[in-house]
């Protein structure tokens, strides 16, 4: 694998993500996919939605984090992706503020 | 390496920066993502003031169908980040290949939604339809929902196809090589944010029930 000896810091250091490494996530994302199937058939009543989103967010994570490489970019990619998604969460708190309570 | 000089030659005279290019195309992304969280928005109001009726409406999808889709779309994405560690390896016909095989699942992807949406027509689910009309207006904004929700995420399958055919493109001409992928990291983002919207859309429209 050739490291490029780069000094200047625009340059990137080439993180190589193993095949291996990938198809352990991807093994990881079609058991969860099973797992939410699995799930849908039971009576959760109201969880049923607490848990469908949280295993698309645990989903939603593994795919950032390996498939877009999160893990190993600068940690100003994670700053970005936590502003995002903040700003869509405000979007969503708002907007229930007016049905919930109105 | 024999390219080495070449790319001492290159960075000599072009000023690149790979960080910046990636952090562009997720600036790029975060707009998708207000696109499609706009909608989610609208979906989560609906839901919340139809419970019932969007559980039934959902109960109409095929949860098989949709099951196979995502697996399809996990395995696409899975592809094409291994076409970047090929690239970086410098296995130039490797990192084609996985990229062509993300294609043809994509493909295959929008070949089981025509199907799955023109079995929704033939039984008369469609925006406007008598049978539609007829129904309450719970099902009936579900089912605008999902058609314009699973409908512009089709949309982006198909524009995410044309993206990584010209990554293809640069590889074969060696735009793209083993010292400067960071074109096929962009291609390869998108695809990867069209695959998480899918997450979403899947247990909240084929699930709920």
């Amino acid at each position: 694998m050739a490291q490029h000896d780069q000094s200047s810091a625009h340059h990137e250091t080439p993180h190589s993500v193993s095949y291996t490494q990938y198809l352990l996530i991807w093994l990881g994302l079609v058991m969860l996919t099973g797992l939410t199937v699995a799930l849908a058939g039971v009576d959760l009543g109201r969880w049923i939605i607490v848990t469908a989103l949280a295993i698309a967010s645990i989903k939603t994570m593994m795919v950032l984090e390996v498939f877009m490489h999160l893990k190993f970019e600068d940690k100003t990619f994670r700053l970005f992706v936590l502003v995002a998604c903040v700003t869509l969460a405000i979007f969503f708190i708002l907007t229930f503020f007016d049905y919930a309570f109105a | 390496m024999s390219s080495h000089a070449a790319e001492a030659v290159a960075h000599g005279h072009t000023h690149r920066d790979d960080v910046g290019s990636k952090m562009g195309m997720w600036l790029f992304l975060f707009t998708e993502l207000i696109l499609f969280g706009g909608m989610f928005i609208v979906y989560a109001v609906y839901r919340y003031m139809h419970q019932a009726e969007f559980h039934l409406a959902a109960s109409e999808l095929d949860r098989l169908v949709g099951t196979v889709n995502t697996i399809v779309l996990l395995t696409s994405s899975l592809t094409v980040a291994m076409s970047i560690t090929a690239m970086q390896e410098g296995k130039k016909s490797l990192a084609m290949l996985l990229v062509g095989i993300t294609i043809v699942l994509a493909l295959a992807f929008l070949v089981n939604k025509y199907f799955e949406w023109d079995h929704k027509f033939a039984v008369g689910l469609y925006p406007g339809s008598p049978e539609l009309s007829n129904k309450p207006q719970g099902v009936i904004l579900y089912f605008g929902l999902y058609y314009v929700m699973t409908g512009l995420h089709a949309l982006h399958v198909i524009i995410g196809m044309a993206v990584l055919a010209v990554m293809m493109g640069f590889m074969k001409t060696g735009t793209i090589h083993q010292g400067s992928y960071v074109r096929l990291e962009a291609g390869a983002l998108y695809w990867h944010l069209v695959d998480i919207i899918w997450i979403f859309l899947f247990p909240l429209f084929y699930l709920l029930h």
